[in-house]
């Protein structure tokens, strides 16, 4: 059996491949200079934590001027920069980021058996992208601000005050990161699986990445496009956009969601990837139709590409338009429902632990539910007609971005955290965490629906007496989701600082991140894997066996399985 | 549900086309309702049916292919219903009866006006009862959108184009317009003629359609080109001012907002941006609202959206009486 993979560019920053990734090198230069995958996914982790706690920050803001109608904490004008601070961050530097910036670059190649990505310094450019465009769009705050919203509609984009073009401009960079750890994830896939890793015995986690990445090479550039014809309009007055130049507006809706939209799958298929796991993890069995789950990834992330003409059902593009995205619209209910049904079968007689990171994959399960069948409305053109800008499509987007694929960062966060850190944490107060989480979660975007059926529309500074009590109870639930994240913030700090040391395969999974040591070694294995089984062969095990590391014995006599 | 009453979720129906919508809305929401009970309940009585307990292990995953299709091509014949009915409901509330009555709606940051088929403007919606009315929405500046959620319509007013959408009110009474497209707000809160704080923006981009008899409709479109009965021109300029929310900007007391303020205006020696001055008369009160950004007074962005089209002579009249009122 071969047992070299494609070499790695030579790091350069480690001695000895065989200590601990962390103690590899040492001081601050080795961490920004490194090129090994996964300090380079903690310094992304670090840096999407930063922002969706920014980010977090903004939406509490938001909630608290709204609990009641007029004036409660800050202006109109403020409450705008507010918002688009909120979307904006949340959008370009958290969720497309973070679980392919970071869980994917840390665990991935892991997966994959193998020593580091394809292109391990074109990895460490496009985290400095990323940091760079991060700080063109966090300039904008102090440069005047942007208070157009983060879908940049135009005319109002090019004709507002404020410095729109600095955050467009890091957006268009940001875009580059993207579309670097894309292509550095597919090339990896395709050339660095570990001998006997074949397509078949992918990690799901896998799968999802790789889905993902096709879309961020093939949509992003589009939205470089959109976003530089928009600052072009606005510094030099070309007129594509705005009618006043002779441009048009809804020409810009549909650049701008020819990648937008396709970037919801960016946000969410990584999340349910690692649903997938977690589910297999701790059912200890392998998910219920794996290819199909595997192709779903896949449908979604091609489906994605032919709808995004439903976010302009009341723009005014052709009617024949509407119909067109209307039906395709509906397209993208057979592999979401495919994921879930396949996930609540997963759990038909399995053998099933409530760890924190299950209870995530769970929330994932409930959220997305509620996130996917809510679509149905909007996807249907007459109630879309009632409920389009409404405060229903706020919540069913958050039911699907945060319900969804928040939960399925959270959730890998804490599956892998013992590995990526080598430290355990109080699994009590995490659970504690996740149920303020949950039911503060609910709470805001439950009311949110309601008020949006009944009329509300959304981005409004004020509103009238009789949707106060929607307001006022979302506002509520925004206090105890805080709650939910300080105490989360809490435990992780701690295991860090007191956590106990935690052993290889401390939930006793039978994925190949889990066969090596806790923090992984420099090159993540002493010796390059032979994969013989799939990453999901619980059946080839005993309960013992499984907490330390699955036994390559035993995986002899499941070659055959696939 | 009683006949067209609100219910917890949708608003009170005034429209005849909003009884379809809810019904599908209803019928999608009693749909969800079912998947999500029998996911859900499958997924808890699994998680706890198969919990982990000490000697049981899972059991191997297996195939089960007719299962797997069964619930891939299921869902496509709901999916097909759907569209379907979303559609032919669509296509009800977008093609408009050809005898509708045609009133034009102009968004400008921030606020409405409506135009009337016997060319009378106004800041109001006034619409017959029982009969269709098509509305022809467009925009003066950027994006905004007209949705009124008692007749379950919307639509985006776009600069350069026209939008339509088209409904026939079923009750006598008044019912809540909102703009649905954001388009930002004013920077700082000026005072209406009252002396209240009024901040605006998208949020304020809202009022009440006025349904009423075809009599009243008529009378109200006829006095649109005049003052009312009973009404001075400096009072018919004053409710000009408030019906086209110039205090949005404007304000009477003296305080600087987005624009300068009205109070002793009229007579007073503006200097411009380009540093000529030049004396605040009829003449210029009328080619700055209907070329506004032509002589900005200085110190002033260029802001306002031109008027031209929207006030008519008379209106502009008004509007300078009431001016010369306030010292």
């Amino acid at each position: 059996m071969a047992t070299e993979v494609a070499a790695p560019a030579d790091h350069g920053d480690h001695e000895h491949p065989n200590i601990n990734y962390l103690k590899a090198g040492k001081g601050v230069l080795s961490w920004l200079g490194t090129l090994d995958h996964k300090r380079i996914g903690i310094m992304y982790l670090v840096s999407t934590i930063l922002a969706f706690f920014a980010g977090g920050v903004f939406a509490i803001l938001v909630r608290l001027e709204l609990f009641s109608p007029g004036r409660t904490i800050m202006g109109a004008s403020t409450y705008n920069h507010m918002f688009t601070l909120h979307g904006a961050i949340m959008v370009f530097l958290f969720i497309i980021p973070s679980i392919p910036g970071a869980l994917g670059n840390f665990i991935l190649p892991m997966m994959l058996g193998a020593k580091d990505v394809a292109f391990p310094r074109l990895n460490l450019l496009s985290f400095y992208i990323y940091v760079f465009g991060a700080i063109f769009c966090l300039t904008s705050i102090v440069s005047g601000g942007v208070d157009t919203g983060w879908t940049f509609y135009t005319p109002y984009s090019t004709t507002a005050n404020g410095s729109v073009v600095f955050m467009t401009l890091g957006v268009f960079i940001l875009g580059f990161s993207s579309i670097l750890t894309g292509l550095n994830f597919i090339v990896t896939v395709h050339k660095l699986r570990a001998p006997g890793l074949h397509w078949k015995r992918l990690p799901l986690f896998v799968w999802g990445m790789y889905a993902t990445s096709v879309i961020q090479v093939l949509a992003t550039p589009v939205l470089a496009i959109t976003l530089l014809l928009l600052t072009m309009e606005r510094v030099f007055g070309l007129g594509v956009f705005d009618p006043a130049l002779g441009g048009d507006p809804v020409l810009f809706q549909h650049f701008f969601w020819f990648y937008s939209h396709p970037a919801v799958y960016i946000m969410i298929v990584p999340g349910m990837a690692i649903v997938s796991e977690l589910l297999a993890t701790f059912s200890r069995r392998a998910i219920f139709g794996y290819f199909a789950v595997a192709m779903s990834s896949l449908g979604l992330a091609l489906v994605g590409f032919i709808v995004w003409g439903h976010h302009m059902f009341t723009s005014g593009q052709s009617e024949y338009a509407t119909m067109a995205f209307s039906a395709l619209t509906f397209l993208v209910a057979i592999p979401s429902g495919v994921k879930v049904f396949n996930w609540t079968a997963t759990l038909y007689k399995g053998s099933i632990s409530l760890t924190t990171p299950m209870l995530y994959a769970l929330a994932f399960l409930v959220q997305f539910t509620i996130g996917g069948l809510t679509g149905l409305f909007l996807g249907t053109l007459s109630t879309d007609i009632h409920l389009h800008d409404t405060y229903f499509v706020v919540a069913h987007f958050h039911y699907v971005m945060m319900g969804g694929t928040v939960m399925g960062f959270l959730g890998g966060l804490l599956y892998w955290w013992p590995k990526m850190t080598g430290k355990l944490y109080d699994e009590t107060l995490a659970k504690i965490s996740w149920g303020f989480v949950f039911v503060g979660f609910n709470a805001i975007f439950l009311a949110q629906f309601v008020m949006g059926s009944r009329g509300m529309p959304r981005r409004y500074y004020d509103y009238l007496p009789q949707f106060r009590p929607f307001h006022a109870f979302s506002t509520v639930g925004s206090w105890i989701i805080a709650v939910g994240f300080l105490i989360m913030a809490w435990v992780l700090v701690k295991s860090l600082l007191s956590g106990k040391k935690a052993p290889p395969n401390p939930w006793g999974s039978a994925g190949f991140e889990w066969a090596t040591e806790s923090p992984p070694v420099h090159f993540n294995f002493k010796e390059v894997p032979t994969i013989n089984r799939g990453p999901y062969d619980y059946h080839l095990a005993t309960e013992a066996e499984l907490f330390d590391g699955f036994p390559e014995e035993k995986a002899e006599e499941s070659k055959d399985e696939h | 549900m009683a006949d067209g009453e609100a219910t917890y979720q949708l608003p009170e129906q005034l429209s005849t086309s909003a009884a379809q919508v809810d019904w599908l809305y209803y019928f999608i929401y009693w749909l969800s309702v079912v998947m999500f009970v029998g996911i859900v309940s499958a997924a808890i009585y699994f998680v706890w049916k198969y919990r982990r307990q000490p000697g049981v292990k899972s059991e191997p995953t297996g195939h089960n292919t007719a299962l797997e299709a069964g619930w891939t091509i299921a869902p496509l014949f709901l999916l097909v219903l759907l569209f379907h009915w979303g559609f032919k409901g669509y296509m009800e509330i977008t093609v408009a009866p050809a005898d509708a009555i045609e009133i034009k709606v102009t968004g400008r940051k921030w606020g409405w006006s409506f135009e009337y088929p016997n060319g009378g403007v106004s800041g109001e919606l006034h619409v017959p009862v029982n009969r269709p009315v098509r509305l022809s929405i467009s925009s003066v500046d950027v994006l905004h959108a007209f949705y009124v959620p008692g007749f379950r319509v919307k639509r985006d007013a776009v600069p350069g184009r026209y939008g339509m959408l088209w409904f026939q009110a079923t009750k006598i009474g008044e019912t809540e317009y909102y703009c649905a497209e954001y388009c930002g707000a004013s920077d700082a809160p000026t005072r209406n003629d009252q002396g209240e704080e009024v901040w605006s923006g998208h949020f304020s981009m809202h009022g009440r359609v006025h349904v009423e008899t075809q009599e009243a409709f008529e009378r109200f479109a006829e006095e649109l080109n005049g003052p009312h009965q009973g009404e001075s021109l400096e009072q018919y300029g004053q409710r000009l001012y408030r019906e086209n929310q110039c205090f949005t900007c404007h304000s009477v007391d003296g305080a600087p907002g987005t624009g300068p303020t009205f109070r002793g205006l009229m007579g007073r020696r503006e200097t411009l941006s380009d540093g000529s001055t030049v004396l605040v008369d009829d003449a210029y009160i009328t080619s700055s609202i209907l070329n506004p950004t032509a002589q900005i007074v200085q110190g002033y962005q260029p802001v306002m959206p031109t008027f031209r089209g929207t006030l008519r002579e008379r209106q502009l009249n008004g509007i300078i009486a009431y001016l010369r009122t306030l010292h």
